[in-house]
Formats: C-alpha cells, structure tokens, sequence
C-alpha cells in the first residue's frame, strides 16, 4: 500500500451505502451494463465475461468480492473496466458498481490514512480515506484487492462485530 | 519505421551463427569426415570475428579468433576430429553466447573464462609455437604464417579476379581494407579493373566501379586467400586461381590494361546472391498484432455476414462473399506466417543428449523424425521446455546403462526417438525410448502410499500411468542431477494443458515408454460448431465433434444412472449442458446430442440447439478464470456478445466431480464404494 503524496484524481462509485474511489489512471472507461456471458463453475463474484471493444474483458460483481449481499442489477449499473498490475501483468477487469458518481481531485491533505481500528474493511485493501461533505470516501487499493485470489474486503465477521459494537 | 540498430542486428546474427555451429558440430561428431560441415563451421566463427570487431564487441572478436584457429587446423586436416575437441568447441559455444547476453563492456568472470577455455584450445594444437601466439592471422607476417596456417611453408601463386558489388559502399566494407589484408599475405602485384566505369555525368559517387586483379605470391593456402573474402565472396564476383609464383614488383601499380568487361554484367548481382531466398526478419511483436487484427477482421466479416443475411439484398451478397473469401484466405495465410517447422528446436535436444547421456553413463542416440513438421510460433516456443523435461526423463529413468542394457540382451547404446507429425488439426509429438519402461504397479504402489488414490480403486493401465502426471510422485530409487524429485511430470502437464493440448502415456516393462503428446495446431484461430443452450452460446472445436443426433427427451434411455443414446446400435453416454451449467429453462421436447470424441471414446453432449460451423477467434479466459476447466477460451460473437469455447475433457471433469459430491452427499457412509466406481465408470 502506497502512501499518497500527490494530488490525484479520482472516480467515485456507490456500492451499497458506501462510497468508493479508484485512481483514474487504472479506469479506463465506465460502461453500461450490457450482455453478460456467464462462465460456468467460476465463484459466483465472477459474473462472466462481456465484450470490450473487440476483447472479453472478466466481469466480477463487487459486492460479493467485497461480502456485500448481493442485489438485482439497476439500470445505474455500471461496468467500470480498470486497468490492474498484477506481478508484471497488466490486466484489464470490469467492476460492476451499483452506480458511479464523478471524478473529483483530492489533495494529500484531504486524505487520511485508513483507520486500523473501528474498520469494517480491511486495511491492506485500502490506500486512505477521503472526505467529500459529510461523506466518507473509501480509496481502493485496487491492485491489492485483485492480487489475492479469493478475498472478501470485509474481515471476518468477529473482527467486523467489533467495530459495530463499539 | 526506422532502421534497426546496427549492433542490435548484430547480435540477432551472432544468435542464429551460434545455433548454427551447435547443429554443425553435432553433425561432424556423426560424420567427422564431412568436409563441407567443417568449413560452415569455420565460417561461422570467422563471422563472429569479423563483425564482432566490427561492431564493437570485442570480447567476442578475441576468443572467436582462437576458436577459429583451432577449426582452422581442423579444416587443413592437421588436427583430427575428437569428442574433446567438439566438446570443448561446443563449451566455446556456450560461452560465446554467454559474452553475447552480456553485450559490450568487461566482465571480469566471463573474461577469466574466456582465459580459460583459451588455453585449453590451445593446448588442442600440436605445435605449441604458434599456440602461443594470440595474433590475429592479418596481422602474420609471411614467414610467421607459414607455420601459423600449416599450410606448409612453400610459396604459391594465386591469381585473384575481385570486383565488389557496386553497392559494397553501403554494406560498410572498405575494399581497400581487403586489399591491404591480401597484403600481409604476401606480395601482391594489384591492377585496377577500370572497363566499369561510366562516364563522368552518369558516375554515382557512392558506388564502386572498379575490380581488381590481384597476382599474389604466398606460402599461405586457397583456404587462407579465400577467408579474405569471406564477407563479400557471396555479393562479388570473386574468382581465385593458383598460378606458376608470379614476381611481384615492390609496389603495385595504379592502372594497367584492364580486359574489356561489358558493364551491365559487371554491375549485374552476382548469381549466388540472387539464388537465395530473401528472407525478412519481422519482430514476433508485429506479427501479434497482425493476427490480432485479422482476428478482428474475421468477427467484424462474420458481423456482416449477418447483417447482409437479413437484408437480403442480390446487390449485397456478392461482394460479401467475395470479401469472406478474401478474409479466409487472408486469416491462412497470416497464421501461416507464424507456422515455424518444428525442426528448428531439434538442434536444441541432440546437445541436452550429447551432454546429458555422458554425464549419466548411458550411450544414447537421439532419432528425430518429422522435423519439417510446423507449428504455431507460440505453441513452438512453450513446447521447447516440456520436451526437454521429456527427454531428460527418458535418459535418465528409460534409458539403462550399457552394461545393463547387454545384459537385457539389447543394444549397447539406447534410441530415444523425437517423432512429430500433423493429425488432422493437431500436433502429434512422440518421445520413445527403448528402456526399461515404467512398472504400473510400483506407481500404483507409491500413489497408494502417497495417498494420490483409493487403494480400493481399480484403474486402467492408461490411468495409472497417468499417475505420474500428478505432483508428488516419482518412481525413482534415487535423485539425481536431473530428476527423480517428483517435480516436472506435473509442470509438463500444465504446460502442455496451457496450449490446449493433451499428454497420454504408455509403456512395457523391458521395451520402453512412449510419451505422445497432441498439440493444436495454432492458438489463434479454430474451426468451431456453434451449439445453443436457452440462449447462452458456446463453441465447441471442430477437431472433437463427430457428429449430431436427435434425441426424443421424453424416451431416452439410461446407462450407469446417466444419460445414454443409441447411436446405430451403439450406446453413448452423454452429459446434459443444462444440467451441467445450470442454465434455466425447460428441455425441450426434441434435444441435439453432439458426439464428440474423447480420448478414443464417444461422449454427447445435449443441447438445445446446433447452429452450425463459426470461425472461432480464440481470446484468453485471462487468469482471473484460470481455475475453470469447462471453458478453453472465449469468442467475440457476430453480435457482439461472447460465447465461451468448451473444453470437453474439462467438461467430463467437472461432470464426473458433480457426480460424486452427490453421491457423497447421498450416501456419505459409502464414500469408499463410490472412489471403486470412479475408477470403473467413466466419461
């Protein structure tokens, strides 16, 4: 996880009730939900795979990768296709979000670093918290989530009881 | 696009001479008479000296020179041809290729080396006056050379027709520099060949009108005279002849008489150079891209396809059809760019045994067979590793030692056999040997032991050598160097799994193993029968189906608790699509089957829907689907969407895993009767 130094631009999007930003330089574009192409015996947050300009890009669900419950598809669904460094590899990925929002700027200033107690995400998943109104924002770090293989964002549920306790 | 880096090309041609010489000096140690062989080996070396120099590299120029002097002894036939002198020559290759990698620059290990391997090609040479002397021969004088070539120290005379091609300018030699070097051979009476040249407003000042001919007196021989030239005698008319000594005035003449010359033949190419086939080096990067593109090309046909299909238009299909054929021809042609004889990695194999067999006490010969045999670039390139490993194995597990072998009353040396042949859309590449083979049950044991199976399992022959494939398990009694970890079988599996390929194994105990390992023929493009569930669409390679039947859903019949059709008498099992994949939806009344073949056996698949052949451009499932088996790839659809490629024996898999969860399930008491049944009851 990268400390932030530089002011960057962000795209926000909604999952749930929170509310999420990724680096624009990993998205490459926003898409509407179109024809999904399932993939038979793959875990049920990989939705499948759809046509991206001539190539089939992977499509996973968010909500399941992150433990959200799963919910029907809106027509504010989206595909956000991100660009990933995995190892060396670059590989490109649609994020379906429940809706997207805008691109906003930050400035280092604006961003804490993730909490490391009272969270309910876990914190090698995210790069800091940003802040827009009275709305918290949840940076990703996007490369991290998609390098282990099966995570969930949410930690387990003892740890995640913890902070609802308190 | 710009021009390659001079240096750069270099190095791609240093590369292909280094593969050269390992497949040349492999051929001279069978055949040390073969005179021809030597002298491409010479050349090659000589080569490297050259443009080493040329370009900078002048590690590489100092100890090919050495290496020459020794092939040169070789070619003169003062030195004889031994296995330790191959093997230091191939050592001498290594390490060439070693100071390549590094490119310029001082590398104080790579130098101690050089050093080294220096010496002891020197210590190869019978006198070691002129071992001694690290001197580059252009720099010999005559007397010296005399005993530096061992061509004896008598004067001869040769009388040299040289004229360069008139482009030599351009290719950075300098004829003059030739000249001079013919110098320091001996004395040398030059005439300028001045017939060629034009009239003054017709002169084009970067090209080279002039010949020569030279009278040289020296006590070098042909071979000496002719390594002068070795740069230019392909592009040059160059004629060399022995003469009674000529007497060679002190200082060479500018101008004499020069023999009338016709001067389009004196510019026309020489024919050894217009002979060759021109051969382009295109960078891999660029062929991607190309069969990318086509690979667009073909969806956005297929795409229009469609569309004219509904428009229905008489003005419309003719130049839709025309363009599908141009695309197809277009699509066989770009693929066959890629398609590389499997040959060219042949060479690779003949050294890991040349090296390995000694090194293992064992006499092996390496047959190869269907060397002309072409694959894709890409399968070519991941195919090399696995094979190896192959070999390696046969060596060292198949192969028994002399001793052994006579006792066993066969032949001293062992035959590993390299056989690749085309079988329809696939790749058959055998490796055979003639050794002890494998001992079913000592695996069945081990698995057992390893807990890789059910004791109570009974399996087929084929299966249990397929045991081996798994990780963890190796038969043999002790490790060694090479193997024996029980690592390997299984990256060979997934490697040859990677390509889309399959592994099969079979052996007798006492006569050998043979490992077959079939290859699709590319991995770009595939001919597919598009198959319909629902609405889902999938694609099944051409090369697997046989054929399609109708089945009556509500009659059909059972076999071992599955589905099974008649198929003209013969009972075939057959999985249904929907169940499998859980796609939603009602049977229809009337379903397809399609037959398709599986390791020699007949399976169906049930589907909705058979829509016909689809020119399948094959994607990449990517890593985040690497763990599914059902599915090979995915295409890009005429309508946009994606249809995902299956992989049958990943189908059968994933059938025979959901069977079993639910037997499990049912009966968990019973768990040992249904791992018997797994062995006995297939797809």
């Amino acid at each position: 996880m990268n400390a932030i130094t530089e002011p960057g631009q962000y795209l926000t999007f909604r999952l749930g009730a929170e509310l999420f930003a990724i680096n624009v330089s990993q998205v490459r574009e926003v898409l509407d939900l179109s024809h999904v192409t399932k993939v038979p015996t793959a875990p049920a947050y990989m939705r499948g795979v759809v046509n991206v300009r001539g190539n089939a890009i992977p499509v996973v669900d968010l909500r399941q990768k992150f433990g959200l419950p799963a919910t029907a598809d809106t027509v504010n669904t989206r595909i956000v296709v991100l660009e990933l460094m995995l190892g060396s590899e670059l590989c490109v990925l649609g994020g379906l979000a429940d809706s997207v929002h805008e691109v906003i700027e930050l400035e280092p200033s604006q961003i804490n670093p993730p909490p490391t107690l009272a969270m309910r995400w876990r914190s090698e998943f995210i790069q800091g918290m940003g802040k827009r109104g009275d709305q918290f924002i949840i940076l990703l770090d996007i490369n991290a989530v998609f390098s282990s293989d099966d995570i969930l964002l949410v930690q387990d549920t003892a740890a995640a009881a913890k902070p609802a306790a308190a | 696009m710009n021009s390659p880096d001079p240096s750069e090309t270099f190095l791609l041609e240093a590369e292909d001479l280094l593969n050269q010489v390992e497949e040349t000096l492999l051929e001279i140690e069978e055949r040390p008479d073969d005179a021809e062989a030597v002298h491409r080996l010479f050349r090659a070396f000589h080569t490297l000296k050259g443009s080493g120099a040329m370009f900078g590299f002048s590690a590489i120029s100092d100890f090919a020179h050495h290496v020459e002097t020794v092939l040169d002894r070789l070619r003169d036939r003062t030195l004889a041809i031994s296995t330790e002198l191959v093997g230091l020559v191939l050592a001498a290759r290594d390490h060439l290729k070693a100071l390549l990698e590094r490119g310029k620059g001082r590398h104080p290990q790579l130098e101690a080396k050089s050093a080294e391997l220096t010496r002891k090609l020197q210590a190869l040479l019978p006198d070691s006056a002129s071992a001694l002397r690290p001197v580059p021969p252009s720099e010999c004088t005559t007397a010296a050379a005399a005993d530096a070539s061992g061509g004896g120290s008598e004067e001869r005379g040769f009388r040299i027709h040289f004229r360069p091609a008139p482009d030599i300018a351009t290719t950075g030699l300098d004829p003059a520099s030739l000249l001079a070097e013919l110098r320091t051979l001996g004395a040398c009476d030059v005439a300028a060949n001045l017939g060629a040249v034009p009239p003054l407003e017709a002169l084009d000042p970067e090209r080279c009108y002039l010949g020569w001919e030279v009278l040289l007196a020296t006590c070098h021989d042909l071979n000496r005279v002719r390594d002068v030239f070795v740069f230019v005698e392909d592009t040059s008319e160059l004629r060399i002849e022995p003469c009674s000594i000529p007497v060679v005035a002190p200082q060479a003449r500018e101008v004499s008489t020069p023999p009338p010359e016709s001067p389009d033949r004196a510019l026309a190419p020489s024919s050894s150079g217009a002979g060759k086939s021109s051969v382009v080096r295109v960078p891999s990067q660029k062929l991607d891209h190309l069969v990318s593109l086509v690979g667009e090309l073909v969806i956005n046909q297929s795409r229009l396809l469609q569309v004219a299909a509904k428009i229905d238009s008489a003005d419309l299909h003719a130049p839709v059809e025309a363009l599908e054929r141009l695309v197809a021809e277009m699509r066989d042609s770009v693929l066959g760019i890629r398609m590389m004889p499997i040959g060219s990695t042949f060479a690779r194999f003949k050294r890991l045994v040349h090296d390995l067999a000694p090194e293992l006490g064992k006499d092996v010969e390496l047959v190869t067979e269907g060397a002309e045999t072409e694959l894709d670039k890409t399968v070519l390139d991941q195919i090399a590793e696995p094979l190896v490993h192959l070999i390696r194995n046969s060596i060292d597990h198949g192969i028994e030692t002399p001793d052994a072998r006579v006792a066993a009353g066969k032949q001293r040396a062992g035959v590993v056999r390299l056989a690749a042949s085309h079988q329809g859309s696939h790749v058959v590449i055998a490796i055979e040997d003639d050794g002890r083979g494998i001992d079913a049950d000592a695996v069945r044991r081990k698995a057992i032991e390893k807990r890789l199976i059910d004791p109570a399992a009974s399996l087929s022959e084929k299966d249990v050598f397929a045991l081996i494939l798994l990780p963890g398990l190796s038969t043999a009694k002790s490790v060694t160097s090479v193997s024996g970890r029980g690592v390997g079988m299984d990256v060979v599996k997934r490697q040859i799994e990677a390509l889309r390929g399959t592994i099969e194994i079979s052996s007798a105990i006492g006569r050998g193993t043979s490992i077959r390992l079939t290859l699709p023929l590319t991995l770009a493009i595939i001919e597919g029968l598009l198959i319909e569930v629902n609405s889902d669409q999938f694609v099944l390679p051409m090369s697997v189906v046989l054929e399609n039947v109708e089945i009556d859903t509500v009659r059909e019949g059972k076999l071992c608790g599955q589905n099974a059709v008649a198929v003209r008498g013969e009972l075939v099992p057959f999985l249904c699509l929907r169940e499998l994949f859980r796609i939603s939806g009602e049977r229809p009344a009337h379903e397809k089957v399609v037959i398709v073949s599986h390791n020699g056996q007949r399976v169906g698949l049930s589907v909705d829907r058979v829509l016909g052949k689809h020119q399948t451009v094959i994607q990449s499932l990517g890593r985040f689907y690497q763990h599914v088996e059902v599915a090979s790839g995915a295409t890009i659809m005429g309508d946009g969407r994606v249809a995902l490629i299956l992989d049958v024996a990943g189908l059968l898999r994933a059938a025979s895993a959901e069977r079993e969860s639910l037997l499990r399930h049912r009966a968990p008491s019973l768990s040992s009767a249904a791992a018997v049944r797994r062995g006995t009851e297939l797809p």
